[in-house]
C-alpha cells in the first residue's frame, strides 16, 4: 500500500523524464532513416541505412572524429595538468589569495560567445590583438592564428573556459588534504616535492576523476567557440562533429543524414565515456 | 649527561606568547611527558622540538647539535601523531617503509626492516592492507612502527592514546611502556591525561601558561608539588583546597583554624618565618573518616561509588565542599552527619600567592 504510493507520486516526474529523452532519441532515430532533406519537402521515403553511409563517407567527418578527439584530449591534459599545478600553487596562504582565487575561477562565468569573441577579436586578431602586439614588439611576424593553427586557437579557448573548473574542484580538494599526514611525510624526511608526489597527486586522483568524466560529457559537444571564431574552417581544419552536424543540418539542409551524425555522436560519446571511465575509474575506487 | 637541551625557547604567535621560556634538559633514554591543561603550550613545545612550528627566540640543542634552525626532516626525529597521520593510499608496508625508501636505503635493508618492526608490533598479517582497513589500535600500531623503523634520536608523541577507546588505551599505555623498556630511545610524550603522565613517565613536566610549572618524577610531583596549580593538576580525585582563617603559635605547634576548628601542624617543620594565612592542601586519599572526635565534621551531600573505592562528597559549610576516598563497601548514606580524621604529615601548605610552603618533609 504504502510502496504503491510512493511510486504514484514519483510517476509524474519519471514518466517525463523519460517522455523528454525518449521522444527526441526515437524522432532522431526515425529522421535518420528517411530522406529527409529541407530543400525537397514531401520526399520522405525509407532509405535505410544510407544517411549512415552519406555521413561516414563525407570528406569532413575524417578530419571532424579526429579533430573532437584532439580537442577533448589536449583540454582534458590542459586543465587537468595546469589545474593541479596551480591549485597547488595556490593552496598555500599568501597575500592576495582571495582576489587571485577569484580572478582564476572568474573565467568559468563568462559564456562560450563571449569568450570565443575575446579571444578572436582581442587576443588572437592578426592585426589588433595582444599576441599580435606581442609578436611586434619583439620584432617577430604576427601569427594570424584562427587561420593558421585554427584547431589549436580553439582547444586554447576552451581550456581558458574549463580551467576554472578543474581549478574549483582541486582547490577544494586540496583543503580536505590533512595537515597532520603532510607533518608526518616532513618529519620522515620528504621534500615538498615528494610530498606532492606522494601524497597530493594520490589524495587527488579522485577528484582527477570527476574533472575528467564532467568534462568529457562537455567537452565533446563544444560548438559556440567553433561557431564564433573560425566557423569550423579553413576547410575542415577545425571541424568537431557537433559542427559537422551543425553543417549537415542547417547549411546543407538534410536532417536525416544530421541525425544520423547525432546518432554517430552518441556511439563516440559512448566509446570514450567507457574507456575513460575504465581508465581513471580505478582510482575512484581509492 | 644532557641529551636534548632545551633554553629559553619563546614561541609567538601574532598576538599571543605560546611558549613563555621554556628550559629544560632530557637525558638519553628518558621518557619525558608533558602534561598541562588545554592551551597551556604543550603540543606547540613538542611541535617546535620536532621543527613543524618554529621558534621566536632561545634554542634547542640535541646530542650536541644545535638544531634549533634545521629542517624537521633533518632532525633525526621521529613522531607519532595523535590522529597518526597514516599515508591512506599506501599499504602498511609503505606506510613503514617510506621514510626508508626517501633515504634510499637498500631494499634488502627496508625489507628486513620492516619485517622485524613488523614483527615486533604484530603487523605481520596487515602489511598488505590500506590504513582505512585497520582498527583504531592497529593503525596507532602502524604509526609507533613508522617512527620506530627510522630509528631516530628521540621519540615524540603527540597525544598518541586519545583517539582510542578506554580499554585499548590501557593495553597500548603498557605496550609503550614495554617498548621504552625494550629500545631505550629517549621518548617525549604529550598528553593531557594525567594518569598517562603518572604511569609512563621517568619525569613529568607540568606546564601552565607557555611556562613549566614543575619537573620531577610522578611521585616528586605528587609528594611535593611547589605550587597550588600542580597539587590540583595532580590526583584524581582533585586535591581539596581549605582556606585557613586564623594560625597562631601554639606551643609547639601551629593551630591553623579551618572552618571554625583547629588542626595542629608541627611548627618545626616549617622552613620559613610564620606565614600570615595559608591554604590547606589535603589530598581525598589522606582523610579517614571517624565515627567522631576527628578534625572536621560534615555532612554527605553524595557518596560515588565505583567498587574499589567511593568518593564521598562532604559539606563542610556552606561555601565549602571536599571529597574523601572511603572503601568501598561503605555504609555512608547521602545526608549523614560525618567527622573526619586528617593525616597531618600529609597536608601541603600554600601561601596567598599559591606557591608552597616549604616544610621539613617528616621523618619516616
Amino acid at each position: 500500500m504504502k510502496r504503491s504510493i510512493t511510486r504514484l507520486l514519483m510517476a509524474p516526474s519519471v514518466i517525463l523524464l523519460l517522455v523528454w529523452m525518449i521522444i527526441p532519441l526515437s524522432m532522431t532515430i526515425y529522421f535518420s532513416t528517411i530522406r529527409f532533406n529541407l530543400l525537397y519537402p514531401g520526399e520522405n521515403n525509407f532509405v535505410g541505412l544510407m544517411n549512415f553511409e552519406f555521413f561516414i563517407t563525407d570528406p569532413g567527418f575524417i578530419p571532424a572524429v579526429s579533430n573532437t578527439l584532439i580537442l577533448l584530449l589536449s583540454v582534458l591534459i590542459i586543465t587537468v595538468v595546469l589545474g593541479v599545478m596551480l591549485s597547488a600553487l595556490i593552496d598555500k596562504p599568501f597575500f592576495g589569495q582571495g582576489i587571485v582565487r577569484v580572478l582564476l575561477i572568474s573565467p568559468f562565468f563568462i559564456m562560450p560567445t563571449v569568450n570565443a569573441l575575446i579571444w578572436k577579436n582581442m587576443m588572437m586578431n592578426p592585426v589588433y590583438g595582444i599576441f599580435a602586439w606581442i609578436s611586434q614588439s619583439l620584432g617577430l611576424e604576427p601569427i594570424d592564428w584562427l587561420s593558421s593553427y585554427p584547431l589549436m586557437s580553439v582547444i586554447i579557448m576552451v581550456s581558458w573556459q574549463w580551467l576554472p573548473f578543474a581549478i574549483l574542484v582541486f582547490v577544494t580538494a586540496l583543503q580536505s588534504q590533512d595537515t597532520e599526514q603532510k607533518e608526518a611525510a616532513q618529519m620522515d624526511g620528504a621534500t615538498g616535492w615528494h610530498i606532492f608526489r606522494y601524497l597530493t597527486i594520490p589524495h587527488l586522483a579522485r577528484p582527477i576523476a570527476v574533472v575528467v568524466m564532467i568534462e568529457t560529457i562537455f567537452l565533446l559537444a563544444v560548438f559556440a567557440e567553433i561557431f564564433v571564431s573560425t566557423g569550423g574552417g579553413p576547410g575542415y581544419d577545425s571541424t568537431n562533429l557537433a559542427y559537422l552536424i551543425y553543417n549537415q543540418a542547417l547549411l546543407q539542409y538534410d536532417v536525416g543524414v544530421a541525425s544520423a551524425g547525432g546518432l554517430f555522436a552518441v556511439l563516440l560519446a559512448n566509446i570514450v565515456a567507457f574507456f575513460l571511465i575504465r581508465a581513471v575509474g580505478k582510482n575512484l575506487t581509492v | 649527561m644532557t641529551y636534548l637541551a632545551i633554553t629559553d625557547l619563546q614561541k609567538h604567535y601574532d598576538s599571543y606568547h605560546a611558549l613563555r621560556g621554556i628550559n629544560l634538559s632530557i637525558t638519553e633514554g628518558e621518557f619525558v611527558v608533558f602534561v598541562g591543561p588545554s592551551g597551556c603550550g604543550k603540543s606547540t613545545l613538542l611541535r617546535t622540538i620536532a621543527g613543524l612550528e618554529s621558534s621566536t627566540g632561545g634554542s634547542i640543542q640535541l646530542d650536541g647539535r644545535d638544531i634549533t634552525e634545521v629542517a624537521s626532516s633533518k632532525r633525526d626525529l621521529a613522531m607519532v601523531f595523535q590522529s597518526y597521520a597514516l599515508y591512506p593510499h599506501m599499504t602498511v608496508a609503505d606506510n613503514l617503509s617510506f621514510a626508508l625508501r626517501l633515504a634510499k636505503v637498500s631494499d634488502a635493508e627496508i625489507k628486513e626492516k620492516v619485517r622485524s618492526v613488523s614483527a615486533s608490533l604484530q603487523l605481520d598479517a596487515l602489511l598488505e592492507r590500506k590504513p582505512k582497513e585497520l582498527s583504531g589500535g592497529q593503525r596507532q600500531r602502524v604509526a609507533i612502527g613508522r617512527a620506530i623503523v627510522r630509528q631516530p634520536k628521540v621519540f615524540l608523541f603527540d597525544e598518541p592514546l586519545s583517539n582510542l577507546d578506554a580499554a585499548l588505551r590501557v593495553q597500548m599505555r603498557l605496550e609503550l611502556a614495554r617498548l621504552h623498556k625494550k629500545l631505550g630511545t629517549t621518548m617525549i610524550y604529550v598528553t593531557h591525561d594525567q594518569v598517562e603522565a603518572m604511569t609512563l613517565a621517568d619525569r613529568v613536566v607540568i606546564l601552565n601558561a607557555g611556562q613549566i610549572e614543575q619537573v620531577g618524577t610522578p611521585l616528586e610531583l605528587y609528594r611535593q608539588p611547589n605550587s597550588r596549580f600542580v597539587a590540583e593538576f595532580i590526583g584524581t580525585p582533585k586535591m581539596n583546597l581549605i582556606a585557613a582563617n586564623k594560625i597562631v603559635r601554639h606551643e609547639d605547634n601551629l593551630a591553623i583554624e579551618l572552618l571554625g576548628q583547629q588542626i595542629l601542624f608541627p611548627a618545626k617543620r616549617l622552613k620559613g618565618p610564620l606565614p600570615d594565612s595559608v591554604v590547606v592542601g589535603i589530598r581525598p586519599e589522606h582523610m579517614t573518616l571517624v565515627e567522631d572526635g576527628g578534625d572536621l565534621s560534615g555532612r554527605i551531600e553524595l557518596v560515588e561509588h565505583l567498587g574499589s573505592e567511593a568518593y564521598a562528597h562532604l559539606q563542610l559549610s556552606s561555601d565549602q565542599t571536599i571529597i574523601i576516598k572511603a572503601p568501598a563497601r561503605t555504609e555512608l548514606k547521602d545526608g549523614q552527619e560525618v567527622s573526619l580524621k586528617i593525616d597531618i604529615s600529609e597536608i601541603i601548605l600554600f601561601n596567598e600567592n599559591d606557591r608552597v610552603i616549604s616544610v621539613i618533609p617528616e621523618e619516616a
